[in-house]
C-alpha cells in the first residue's frame, strides 16, 4: 500500500522513519519546498487538477492554489521558454514533462537558452528551473514512453543532470535541485516510483554534486544510475554467492560527474561495470568508462564493461525484459573481468 | 455579429481581429493619415522625440553597418527602414517594462539605453550579450528566432503572478511568425492573460524567403484570432502609430486586459546582413519604391509642417548624431581584450572541479606559447 505523506508530516523538519515510495517521496519534497519558498512555481501538463499522471503532484494544486501550481496548455518548448521568463523574473519554476520523449519539443529551449542564458549574459541571469522528466522503461508503456535521455542532456554545458536511484534520495535531491542556483534535469526512474523505502526525509545528506557509495566492497566497483541502482544492488548481493565482493556506486549526478567518489573506488577495486538502459553506443557509460580509464589505466587488472540496453529504438511492453540491463548480465559482465585463474 | 463563449466568457470574434487596411496616424506626405482607428496622435514633445531617436539611430545603423567594413564587427543585420517600429516600440514602454529584441534590433536596444558597445558586444565577436539585461530590463539579442516569445510570456506572466505592474514587449519578425514557439506563446499568453505585447516587424522577407512563401494567412495580424489574443494591423514606417499602437497594448496589459498582437508593415532596406546578397531575390525598383517611403523623412514632413522642427533644429540634431557616431566608432575602435579563463567562469554558477581543470590546462598552454623553451 503507498503511503502518502500528509502535509502536516512533511512540514516538520525531523520526521521518524517510515515506509514511502519513491513518488509519495518526491511528492513530500515538492510541497516541502512550495511551503519553504514562495518563490516556487510548479507547473506542466495535467500538473494540477489530475495531480500529474504518476501522481507525484497529487494534492498540490488545492494545498498551495492555483496561482503556484498549475495546469499548462500541452506544449513543452512553452513549458520551459515560459519558465525561463519567470526565472528571469524572481520565480523558481519546477516544470514537469510528462515523459521523457514527450519532452524533445523543449529541446531547443533547453539546450540554447536555459542551459546557456548565464554565460551568454556573463554571469548577470540566473534560471534556477527544475525540469523533472520520468524517465526510462520496466512499466511495459507503448512507444515514446520509456526513453533514457540522459545522454542528450549531459552533452549539454550549463545543465546539471541528476536521477535519484532511492526514495531517500528522490527527496534530498530533488529539494537540493530546488534550491540550486543552476537549472537542473531532473531524471525519475519510473519504474521505481512505487518501490518503498523504510525513510526519513530530510534534505541533508550528499550533495547534489555526488555520488554515493550504495553497498561496500572490494573486488568490482558497479556503477549505475536511476532505476539501475536497485538492479545493480540485486546483483551483487547475486555475486556475493558466486565470491565476488561488489561495491555499488549510485551516480546521482550524471553532470557534473563525481571524478573523486569514482576514481577512489575504482583505483581500489581495479574492476569496473557501468551499467545503463539507454543504448551503449555514444551512451552515457562511453563518458564513464572513457574517463575512468584516463584516470585510473595503472590501476585496472581489466578493461571497464558496459551492460547497456541494445542500439534498438525502446522495445514494445512484451519484449522490454529482452532489452534491460538484467542482474544475469550484469553477473556475465563480472565473470568476463579477468579474474585470476582465467584462461579466457 | 460573431460570438465565441468560452470558459464562461462571451467574446466578438470580429473584435479580435485587425483592420483590413493598416493603420496609419502620418501618412507617407506627412499629412495626418485617414486610417487611424482607435489610435491616437501622440503628443508633440513624443513626436519630436521619436524623430529625434529615429535619426540618433539611423546614424548608429550606418555606423554600424561601416563598422563591419573595417573588420570591427563580425557581422551587422541593418534595421534601416525599420527605423519607425525600432523607436516607437521602446519609447512606448515605460521604465518598469522589459524588452525583447532579436539580432536585427540593436536600433531598438540602444534606444531603450543600452550603450551602443555593450549592444554590439556579441556582433564583435564577444561571447556574451554584452549588457546587464537587469540593468536596461531588456533581454539578450535572440539569434534563434521566435524563442524570445516564450520567454516574454513567462516573464508577463510571472509579473502578473508577484502583481508586479509590467508589461512584456517581445519583437520578432514575419519568419518568425512560422516558427512553433510563436504559436505556443501566444497560445499561452491568451490563456494565461498574460502581460505582454507581440510586435511582428513585418520587413518582406525572412533572409530571402518572401511573406508568400511564409504564409497563406490574410495577414499575420489576423494570426491573433486563433489564440483570443486581439490584434492591430499598422502601417510600420509610420512612428507616430507604432507608438501609439505599442502604448495601447501596454495600456491593456497593464489594465490586466492580456496580450496584444501588432503586425507593423515596413521594409528591411538593407540585405539580411553585410554577408548576404539581397540583388539574387528581390528587385531594386522594389527598394527604390520603400526609400520613398522612409520613416524619418515622413515624419521630419510632419514635424516641419507644424512648426515642430525648423531648420536650426534639424541642424542640430543632425551635429548630435554625428557627435554620437564618432562616440560609437571611437569605443569600438578600441580593441576587446576577452579573457579566454572567463569562458569557464559563467558556464554554473560556481565552476565545477572539470572545468577549473580544463581552465587550468588552458592556461598552462597559453603560458608555453608565450615563455617557449630555450
Amino acid at each position: 500500500m503507498t503511503t502518502v505523506l500528509t502535509p502536516a508530516e512533511t512540514a516538520a523538519p525531523a520526521k521518524p522513519p517510515t515506509p514511502v515510495t519513491m513518488a509519495a517521496a518526491l511528492n513530500a519534497a515538492l510541497a516541502d519546498s512550495l511551503a519553504a519558498d514562495d518563490r516556487v512555481v510548479v507547473f506542466g501538463e495535467d500538473v494540477g487538477t489530475l495531480g500529474g499522471v504518476f501522481r507525484v503532484t497529487d494534492g498540490l494544486a488545492s494545498r498551495f492554489g492555483e496561482q503556484r501550481v498549475f495546469d499548462t496548455p500541452l506544449a513543452e518548448a512553452g513549458i520551459v521558454g515560459t519558465a525561463i521568463g519567470m526565472a528571469m523574473n524572481g520565480l523558481v519554476p519546477v516544470v514537469e514533462m510528462q515523459f521523457d520523449a514527450f519532452a524533445y519539443p523543449a529541446f531547443e529551449q533547453v539546450t540554447s537558452h536555459l542551459a546557456k542564458l548565464r554565460n551568454r549574459t556573463r554571469g548577470r541571469l540566473a534560471l534556477p528551473v527544475v525540469i523533472r522528466v520520468p524517465f526510462g522503461g520496466g512499466i511495459g508503456g507503448v512507444e515514446h514512453h520509456s526513453d533514457s535521455s540522459e545522454a542528450y542532456y549531459t552533452h549539454t554545458p550549463g545543465l546539471r543532470v541528476v536521477t535519484p536511484g532511492t526514495p531517500a534520495d528522490a527527496y534530498r535531491l530533488l529539494r537540493q535541485a530546488i534550491n540550486c542556483p543552476d537549472p537542473v534535469l531532473f531524471l525519475e526512474p519510473k519504474r521505481r516510483y512505487w518501490s518503498k523505502e523504510t525513510a526519513a526525509l530530510s534534505v541533508d545528506g550528499p550533495s547534489i554534486d555526488r555520488a554515493v557509495v550504495r553497498r561496500a566492497g572490494k573486488d568490482v566497483t558497479l556503477i549505475a544510475y536511476g532505476g539501475m541502482v536497485a538492479t545493480a544492488l540485486e546483483a551483487a548481493s547475486a555475486a556475493l554467492e558466486e565470491g565476488w565482493d561488489v561495491e555499488v556506486i549510485d551516480l546521482r549526478s550524471l553532470s557534473p560527474f563525481d571524478d573523486h567518489t569514482l576514481t577512489e573506488s575504482v583505483r581500489r577495486t581495479g574492476r569496473a561495470v557501468i551499467v545503463h538502459e539507454a543504448a551503449g553506443f555514444a551512451g552515457y557509460g562511453a563518458e564513464v568508462a572513457a574517463r575512468l580509464t584516463e584516470q585510473c589505466f595503472h590501476y585496472l587488472e581489466a578493461p571497464i564493461l558496459r551492460v547497456t540496453g541494445f542500439d534498438i529504438p525502446y522495445p514494445p511492453p512484451h519484449l522490454e525484459k529482452f532489452h534491460l540491463p538484467s542482474t544475469d548480465r550484469i553477473l556475465d559482465a563480472i565473470a568476463r573481468l579477468q579474474w585470476e585463474g582465467d584462461n579466457a | 455579429m460573431t460570438t465565441l463563449t468560452h470558459r464562461g466568457e462571451t467574446t466578438d470574434a470580429t473584435s479580435l481581429l485587425p483592420s483590413a487596411e493598416p493603420l496609419t496616424l502620418i501618412g507617407q506626405d506627412g499629412k495626418p493619415g485617414e486610417q487611424g482607428g482607435r489610435l491616437t496622435l501622440p503628443a508633440p514633445d513624443v513626436l519630436r522625440e521619436l524623430h529625434r531617436r529615429m535619426v540618433l539611430g539611423r546614424r548608429f545603423d550606418t555606423q554600424a553597418s561601416a563598422l563591419t567594413k573595417q573588420g570591427r564587427l563580425a557581422v551587422y543585420p541593418s534595421s534601416r527602414g525599420q527605423d519607425a517600429c525600432q523607436v516607437g516600440a521602446v519609447l512606448a514602454l515605460r521604465d518598469q517594462d522589459w524588452l525583447f529584441p532579436t539580432y536585427r534590433d540593436s536600433v531598438a536596444v540602444i534606444t531603450r539605453g543600452v550603450p551602443a558597445e555593450e549592444a554590439l558586444a556579441l556582433l564583435r565577436g564577444d561571447w556574451h550579450c554584452g549588457y546587464d539585461p537587469y540593468r536596461y530590463r531588456v533581454a539578450p539579442q535572440c539569434t534563434p528566432l521566435a524563442t524570445n516569445t516564450l520567454h516574454a510570456v513567462g516573464l508577463a506572466h510571472a509579473a502578473r503572478l508577484q502583481a508586479k505592474d509590467q508589461v512584456a514587449l517581445v519583437l520578432l519578425g514575419d519568419g518568425a511568425t512560422s516558427e512553433g514557439d510563436t504559436h505556443e506563446a501566444l497560445n499561452f499568453a491568451g490563456v494565461w492573460k498574460a502581460p505582454v505585447v507581440f510586435l511582428v516587424q513585418n520587413n518582406g522577407y525572412a533572409i530571402s524567403v518572401p511573406l508568400a512563401k511564409q504564409t497563406a494567412a490574410p495577414t499575420l495580424a489576423a494570426k491573433g484570432i486563433g489564440y483570443g489574443v486581439p490584434s492591430l494591423l499598422i502601417d510600420g514606417n509610420d512612428a507616430a502609430a507604432v507608438y501609439s499602437a505599442v502604448r495601447a497594448g501596454i495600456e491593456r496589459a497593464a489594465d490586466g486586459g492580456g496580450p496584444t498582437l501588432i503586425e507593423a508593415i515596413t521594409y528591411r532596406i538593407e540585405a539580411h546582413t553585410n554577408a548576404d546578397d539581397a540583388t539574387r531575390y528581390r528587385a531594386s525598383e522594389e527598394v527604390s519604391d520603400w526609400l520613398e517611403r522612409d520613416p524619418i523623412a515622413r515624419l521630419t514632413a510632419y514635424l516641419s509642417a507644424n512648426g515642430l522642427l525648423d531648420d536650426a533644429a534639424a541642424s542640430q540634431l543632425a551635429a548630435e548624431a554625428e557627435r554620437f557616431a564618432d562616440g560609437v566608432r571611437q569605443r569600438m575602435n578600441e580593441d576587446v581584450s576577452a579573457d579566454p579563463a572567463e569562458l569557464f567562469e559563467h558556464v554554473y554558477a560556481h565552476p565545477t572541479a572539470a572545468l577549473e581543470r580544463q581552465r587550468a590546462a588552458l592556461l598552462a598552454e597559453l603560458q608555453e606559447q608565450e615563455e617557449p623553451a630555450s
